[in-house]
This record gives C-alpha cells, sequence and structure tokens, in this order.
C-alpha cells in the first residue's frame, strides 16, 4: 500500500524580509520542491487612477513620483511625455537633455537598489551597503537639482520645475569617475563568487517565447536574449542622438534566461547609462526650463499612449482627455505588474530557497503593481 | 589543573566545579566579547561604524543586549510542547560548553586530562544534533521544523570531513589527546603542524601542501558545523526568518546566541592545536629568558587565545564576504568535494608517514 | 573530471578574490556621520517643513487650489474700505484678512507645488527636517495672525457693509422716479 502524501501549502506572506513590499506568495511544495506558485496583490492599492481623475494635470505629477518610487524620473518622464503629446507642444533642447540625464542617473540608482537587493536575499550582505553608499551620491545630486532624494516632482508638463544647479555638471562627472571602479568591484565580490554563480545560474530560466507571450518587458525580457528596448524601438526625447548598446542574456555561466542572466544585464545596462550621460553632460544647449510650460493645461478631446523604459520595464500611460482640467482616465501599464506573471511558470520545479532568487531577480515594485 | 586545585583546596568537588567554572566564565567573556567584534568587524568591512555610544566604541553593547534578554517575557505558544521546548536550548549549550573540558588553553590549564581528548570533541558536539532536532520540533511552526531538517542534515554530513581530518592528524601525531598534540610542537613555528610537524626529514617537506590542505578542509568543515555563512541555512534570515530558533524569546535564544558563540572559539580551538601549534608561541618566551617560569603558562594561554581569535576573525570576514549556499548544494559540497579530497589526504598523509 | 577540478578551482579563487575586496573595505574610513551628534549639511533647494510669511501672504487662494492632497485651508473676509491691511514686500497692496490659513503638515507631500504659484513668495520650503510630535492634532500648522475674536469682527465688519450696501442698492430704486419727478418740476 502506498503511503499517501499531502503537498505542504506555505505562505510567505505580506510581511516577508525578502519579498520586495508586501506580497503575498502562496507556495504549494512537496517537501522542498515547488509544485506552484500563487502570488496575491493588493496590499498596496491606494487608487491612484481614482485620485488622478479628480485632480489637474499639473497635480497629478506627485501621484506618478509614488508609482514606482525607486524610479521616480522615469514615471514623471512617461506622463509629460504623455500630456505634451496630447497637448502638440514644443520643448526646449535644454530641457530634452536635461530630462534624458536625470533618467539615466535614476536608471542607474534603481539598477544598484535592485542589484543590492538581490545579493542580500542570497545573503551576500556586503554588496548592499557598498551600492547604497553609491547611490548617495546620485540621490545628492537629485537634491542638489530639485531638492528631494527620492519623490521629485521634477519633470513638468512643457518643462521641469527648476534649473540645474551651477555645480550639477562638475558634480555629475565626479560621480562618473568614481562609478567605473565601483562595477569592477561589483563584479568581483558578487557577479563572478562561485557561490552567487550556484545560486543563481540555471534557476528560473525564461524561455523567449514564454517570455514574449506573458508580455516581459525590461531586463527580464532582455535577459532571455531578445534585445527589445523601447529607446531604440520607439524612441521618444532625444534618445536616438546617443550611441549605446542594448546588453542582453548570454548565458555566460549557466543557459540564456536564467536569473544570473537577469542580474548581469542590470549591471551591463549602468554601465551604458553611464555612456549616455558622459555624451549628454557636455553638451547641454542654453536655453530656459520654464518657456514652454502652459498657464493652464487644457488638452483638447483625445487620447494618447506614451511608453518610457523604465528601469523595470516599459511602462505606459494611457490618457483619456475631455477637455477639461482633469483628466478622464489615466491608465498605467505597470511593467512589474505583468514581469510578475512570469512568477508562476519560473518557479516550478525549484526548491523553496529559489523562490526568493527568482523575485529577487525578476525585481518588482509593489508600488506600481499594486497602484 | 585539577590536580592543583585539589591539592590546594582538599575537596574533591568543589576544585571539580572551580574547574569547570574556568570554561564557563571563558565562553561567557568570550562570546561578550566575540558579539562585539562581530559587530564592529562587519561594520568597517561595510564602511560604517558599528555600535559607538555604549561605552567606549560600543564594547558595553552586548552587556546591554543581555539586559534587555533577561527582562524579556518567556512567551511559550500554545501547541509547543513544553519539556522539549525547554530543555533544547540547555542541550544544545551544554554539548558547545562540554568541548571546553578537554582544550588546553596552556600547558597548566586544562580542564580533564583524558587520553581521548579529540574523540570526545567529535562525540560531544553530536549531542547539539538532539538539541537542535528539539527545539524544531517542540515549536510547533512550519518553517521552525524546516531549519531544524536542515540543521541536523548540514551538521551530521559536515562532521564526516572533519572526523577524515582529524584522524588524519592522529595518524600522524600518534596519540588523541589535545595536550599531547600541543606539546609535540615546540621550540619554533616551523614545527607546527601545518609545516609538517616537528620531526625534521624529508616526510616533513613531503607533507606540507597536504597539511594545508587539510587545514583548509577542516575550517570549511568546521564553519558549517557551527552554522556560519557560507552554511547558514538553518538560520537564513531572509528565507525563513530564523530558522529553527525563531519561536524562541528573551534568554532562551540568549543561550543559543552563546552556543554559537561557544562553537566558534572552540572549532577555532581546535583546529590551531591540531595545525597551528596550540599554546606554544612563534617566537619563543620571554618568561624563559628572563628566567620567571611562572610567566610561562601565561604566555602560552595569551598565544592561544591570539591564534584562536584570529580564526574566529577570518570566520567573521567569510560572513560578509560569501553568499549563502542552498540546502542541496551545501550537501552537495560536502559530500562530493570535501569527502573525496579529505580521503585523498588520509591516504596520502599515511603513506607518507610510513616514509 | 575536468569540469570537477574546475569549479574546486573557481569556488576557491573566487572566494579569494572577494575576501580581498572586503578585507580592503576594512581600513577605508567610515562613511556614516554619528547623528544626533553630527548633521548633515543640507543644499539649498531642499524640500522639507513649509513656511508661511503672512507679512507677504494677500490670500489669494493659489497655493491652496495648487496642493494636490489638498492639506492648506484658507479663509478671507474682504476688508471694508478704509482699512490699511499694508502692503506686501514686494509692493502689492493686500485687500484680504486671511482669517484661516491652516497647513496639516502631516498631508502634505513635500511636492513643491504650492510654492511656485504664490505672488509675493510667501510660502516656501524650509530646510526642518526634525518636527516629530506626539500629538496628531499638534501637526495641524496654524498661520494665521488674526485672533479668533478679531476675525470674528471682521467678519461682522465685512457683513455690516455688504447689509449696507445691500440697503443702499435697494432703497433708491423706488425714489428715483420721484427724484426725477421732483427734478422735472
Amino acid at each position: 500500500m502506498a503511503l499517501k502524501t499531502e503537498t505542504m501549502v506555505l505562505n510567505m506572506g505580506p510581511q516577508h524580509p525578502s519579498t520586495h513590499g508586501v506580497l503575498r506568495l502562496e507556495l504549494e511544495a512537496e517537501g522542498e520542491l515547488i509544485l506552484s506558485v500563487k502570488p496575491h496583490i493588493g496590499y498596496l492599492h491606494r487608487c491612484f487612477e481614482k485620485h488622478a481623475e479628480a485632480m489637474t494635470y499639473p497635480q497629478v505629477i506627485p501621484y506618478t513620483d509614488r508609482l514606482d518610487y525607486l524610479a521616480a524620473m522615469g514615471n514623471n518622464f512617461g506622463y509629460v511625455i504623455a500630456v505634451e503629446k496630447l497637448l502638440g507642444i514644443q520643448i526646449p533642447e535644454r530641457v530634452e537633455y536635461i530630462r534624458v540625464i536625470m533618467a539615466e542617473l535614476q536608471r542607474i540608482a534603481s539598477h544598484l537598489v535592485a542589484i543590492a537587493t538581490n545579493g542580500a536575499d542570497i545573503g551576500a550582505l556586503t554588496p548592499f551597503l557598498y551600492l547604497f553608499r553609491d547611490r548617495e551620491y546620485i540621490l545628492s545630486l537629485f537634491e542638489m537639482t530639485c531638492g528631494a532624494r527620492m519623490l521629485y516632482n521634477y519633470m513638468w508638463i512643457g518643462g521641469l520645475s527648476h534649473d540645474i544647479h551651477p555645480d550639477f555638471v562638475r558634480k555629475t562627472k565626479e560621480f562618473i569617475n568614481h562609478f567605473r571602479p565601483t562595477v569592477v568591484e561589483l563584479n568581483n565580490l558578487l557577479t563572478f563568487n562561485k557561490i552567487f554563480i550556484e545560486r543563481t545560474a540555471g534557476i528560473g530560466i525564461l524561455p523567449i517565447d514564454t517570455a514574449i507571450n506573458f508580455g516581459a518587458t525590461g531586463p527580464v525580457l532582455r535577459g532571455s536574449g531578445l534585445a527589445f528596448d523601447v529607446r531604440r524601438e520607439d524612441p521618444y526625447s532625444i534618445y536616438n542622438r546617443f550611441e549605446f548598446e542594448i546588453p542582453t542574456g548570454k548565458g555566460l555561466v549557466g543557459t540564456v534566461g536564467d536569473c544570473w542572466d537577469r542580474y548581469y544585464v542590470r549591471v551591463l545596462e549602468m554601465e551604458q547609462s553611464v555612456r549616455i550621460i558622459e555624451q549628454a553632460i557636455d553638451n547641454i544647449p542654453e536655453g530656459d526650463v520654464h518657456s514652454a510650460i502652459p498657464k493652464r493645461i487644457k488638452p483638447p478631446k483625445g487620447t494618447v499612449y506614451a511608453r518610457v523604459e523604465n528601469p523595470r520595464g516599459e511602462l505606459g500611460y494611457f490618457i483619456i482627455s475631455d477637455g477639461n482640467l482633469n483628466p478622464f482616465r489615466v491608465k498605467v501599464r505597470a511593467p512589474s505588474f505583468v514581469n510578475l506573471e512570469v512568477m508562476g511558470e519560473l518557479c516550478k520545479g525549484h526548491l523553496v530557497a529559489d523562490v526568493i532568487a527568482i523575485l529577487g531577480s525578476l525585481d518588482i515594485v509593489l508600488g506600481e503593481i499594486d497602484r | 589543573m585539577y590536580q592543583f586545585l585539589y591539592n590546594l583546596i582538599g575537596n574533591e568537588i568543589l576544585a571539580g566545579l572551580l574547574v569547570a567554572v574556568v570554561p564557563l566564565t571563558i565562553i561567557l567573556v568570550f562570546a561578550l566579547f566575540g558579539i562585539w567584534l562581530e559587530r564592529k568587524v562587519s561594520a568597517h568591512m561595510q564602511d560604517r561604524l558599528g555600535p559607538m555610544r555604549t561605552g567606549w566604541h560600543g564594547w558595553l553593547q552586548t552587556v546591554a543586549d543581555l539586559m534587555k534578554m533577561l527582562q524579556k517575557e518567556d512567551i511559550i505558544a500554545t501547541d509547543a510542547d513544553k519539556t522539549l521546548y525547554n530543555i533544547a536550548p540547555v542541550l544544545v549549550f551544554s554539548g558547545s560548553f562540554a568541548a571546553y573540558a578537554v582544550i588546553p588553553f596552556s600547558s597548566k590549564l586544562l580542564g580533564s586530562e583524558v587520553e581521548i581528548g579529540i574523540f570526545y570533541v567529535l562525540a560531544i558536539s553530536s549531542l547539539v544534533v538532539a538539541g537542535i532536532l528539539m527545539a524544531g520540533w517542540s515549536a510547533n511552526n512550519k518553517y521552525s521544523l524546516l531549519g531544524a531538517m536542515r540543521a541536523v542534515a548540514q551538521i551530521i554530513s559536515y562532521e564526516i570531513p572533519t572526523a577524515l581530518i582529524v584522524l588524519s592528524m592522529v595518524m600522524l601525531t600518534g596519540t588523541l589527546s589535545l595536550d599531547k598534540i600541543s606539546q609535540m610542537q615546540t621550540s619554533s613555528f616551523w614545527n607546527w603542524n601545518i609545516f609538517g610537524g616537528a620531526i625534521f626529514g624529508l616526510s616533513k617537506f613531503l607533507l606540507i601542501p597536504f597539511m594545508f590542505i587539510g587545514a583548509l578542509i577542516i575550517f570549511i568543515s568546521t564553519l558549517a558545523e557551527v552554522n556560519r555563512v557560507p552554511f547558514d541555512i538553518p538560520e537564513a534570515e531572509s528565507e525563513l526568518v530564523a530558522g529553527y530558533f525563531t519561536e524562541y524569546c528573551g534568554m532562551k535564544w540568549g543561550m543559543f546566541m552563546l552556543a554559537e558563540y561557544g562553537n566558534m572559539f572552540a572549532v577555532s580551538a581546535i583546529i590551531t592545536i591540531l595545525f597551528f601549534g596550540g599554546y606554544q608561541s612563534p617566537i619563543g618566551y620571554f618568561g624563559n629568558s628572563i628566567s620567571a617560569q611562572w610567566l610561562v603558562p601565561f604566555e602560552q594561554g595569551f598565544w592561544f587565545i591570539a591564534k584562536g581569535l584570529t580564526l574566529v576573525f577570518v570566520q567573521m570576514w567569510l560572513r560578509w564576504t560569501l553568499p549563502r549556499l542552498r540546502v542541496d548544494q551545501l550537501m552537495t559540497v560536502c559530500w562530493k568535494y570535501l569527502i573525496p579530497y579529505a580521503f585523498l589526504n588520509l591516504i596520502i598523509i599515511g603513506i607518507i608517514s610510513l616514509l | 573530471m575536468k569540469q570537477y577540478l574546475k569549479n574546486t578551482y573557481d569556488g576557491i579563487f573566487t572566494v579569494l578574490v572577494g575576501m580581498k575586496v572586503t578585507f580592503k573595505h576594512l581600513f577605508t574610513p567610515a562613511v556614516t556621520i554619528q547623528y544626533p551628534d553630527v548633521k548633515v549639511k543640507l543644499p539649498e533647494r531642499v524640500r522639507n517643513r513649509l513656511y508661511v510669511n503672512m507679512d507677504d501672504c494677500i490670500g489669494c487662494d493659489q497655493c491652496s487650489r495648487a496642493c494636490p492632497v489638498s492639506c492648506i485651508e484658507i479663509e478671507t473676509v474682504k476688508s471694508i474700505p478704509g482699512e490699511d491691511l499694508g502692503i506686501t514686500s514686494n509692493g502689492k497692496k493686500k485687500a484680504l484678512w486671511v482669517t484661516k490659513f491652516d497647513i496639516d503638515i502631516a498631508k502634505c507631500c513635500y511636492c513643491q507645488l504650492c510654492v511656485f504659484p504664490c505672488p509675493t513668495e510667501c510660502i516656501y520650503m524650509t530646510d526642518v527636517y526634525e518636527f516629530a510630535e506626539y500629538e496628531r492634532s499638534n501637526f495641524i500648522y496654524k498661520f494665521a495672525t488674526l485672533t479668533d475674536e478679531e476675525a470674528v469682527q471682521r467678519k461682522i465688519n465685512y457683513e455690516k457693509l455688504q447689509a449696507e450696501k445691500a440697503a443702499a442698492a435697494a432703497k433708491p430704486k423706488p425714489e428715483t422716479p420721484a427724484q426725477t419727478e421732483n427734478k422735472t418740476e
């Protein structure tokens, strides 16, 4: 007579040291082997889309900051591009250059957090401290410009809230000089460490077709081998003037599309962002950043969808305007929301400890999943 | 030591108790110092400062934590098995404490002069396994049980490479007693076992690389015995909250921590005795050169503790550098890598020692 | 077999490289400071607690309308002609008594949208960030300088003026035909 076995339902509850935010994962496990994973979200729902209907267009910008709070400049960027498309206004060159520099600095900061928390979940607690130290440089650059370290309200419809500080260019160059050796140190300490490779290579392999079918974007998709980046496919702002590569996962250690590839894509993307900043920082044209900001923002009736490449993927804003001061509807296509769906596919057949590594490599932020 | 005290006091039981108290104070003082050292080392490695406000550079922080732990309410979950729950910390701590009985801190300070020193240590550390299982089971918590199972699997697997390397050293030195092993590595540091032992000859030079390999293997496997990173899956913070001692609070948790630090120093002590000369000094004895013979045991004690602390520092250094290994990878490292290398080491050392 | 040996070598070598990095960091000076004994110097554009300079406030309500979380509440009373409220620092003449100017700093999201529309730049963000309170009601900052009795008095004055104006507007209507009749006579 065969033994009757039961599968164990483990709950990685909303409060857990390494689910990045309040996410509840219901794991059905047989001993240590995972059979299925069901994510439960909604613990951070703050009714962003309903608020947007009651606010005027400029007032929505602080709310967009709080969607993906680790990449706030990118969120602002997407929204203002969408509204500017609706209004049909032209913005000064100076504004475009500064927006690109800020977005790329934000990309570096966000990837630093992603890499640091990925390492901390796996057990390497020291790179977390080192990378956050480097992030401090970026945050102090932002603080110098607009006064806030995390939620900026910097990119306004038609321009920026403040012009850059006179010291900004010099300090950014100092940061770039400081940053390149840091990436080398990170590679020595974490990326090519045998234990880290054992924990992440070959785990959570996402085949390219599955990734495309689920709609994954950002490093999750690029880690599986497809070089799809909104900055190349559908260039917004002035990205078509800069030279940069799109890193993809090549399976250097392990298989293409595993956790290590997604992690390494982020490391390489940071270097590419530094390249873009270097190209832009010396060529900022003169101008007035407030000159194109309209007095009253009342777009004509219509709909618009604008997308930007956020550090976590493709962030899209769909805005319906009915001619009033308040938008009729603002819908956000959050990249982490779509990327989280891939969890169920990736975790099958792995152990409980791998769920953490996979979740860390997907790099989700609950703020934009729940909005 | 026991003889000395017996001659002094005349009462067997009292002398025995005093002998037992000495390692207890050493463990407590070391735990106090060790926790502070860990926090400071980790802080400076991470470019920050660590505790600074309680005492000079925070050295009283552990005392503050101890006082906090002592006054905590002792909460036991309703469905927990009370007897096992209460016995488990005591068992784990006594396993770690009992190992100090045979460790010679100097030529005069030795708890018990039994002939089977190292064999006794290996046997006692298996007592810890029972304690951990009790802790994980009695807490009535899925996570604790998972953590306890993993801890037990880890400890009993890694006892094998430890035992193999110890066996090879015993084969080389011909004795099980830790005191005699220390005494054999006298008079200069080239005589330490890591450099091939005291007997000068061809076999000494042939042995050197294998001694290094053996020291490395035993260092790694004892790291796993004390559940330190990279083998700290049982207490993996970000995965299982705190593993098998999730449900303990207050002083009972304090006992587990004390046992962990006691264990750390005990295994460092054993490695120094086996490989790095025990309490022998590398540069000769100051007491001897000014003919104050009574000073020599104190110097030996100092050297012993210094060497032990260096190995403890290396253990802490590794903790803050490396990520954690997954459970099956842990097992792979033990059974597929360490045990074959340890066996080969044993055979080769055996062959060389026949020369 | 070759993979086995390579694994062993990789394992030991990468661990040693990592250890070298951490050892180097053991001797770099710490980057943290001992707050609260030492505090970080904040840049000039920093956005922390709001402050309103009531001498310059003209009661235009622009800041309250710009706030996305509705944390500013303003109530004003029109002044009666003949009362001199003074002029602001950039020369505007004030015409409204501000009877209530409450900012609920617990609701404020520090977005700075209220600072820009102010015509006299009287509301601005300071660099004070240590303003924790024990009671939640202490977070409602009341900036209005009129006491309650004065506010009530102003309101009464204004309503009296309105009533007089209404009475003056109501009375001449039946009288004008009589006046013109008188005039034509």
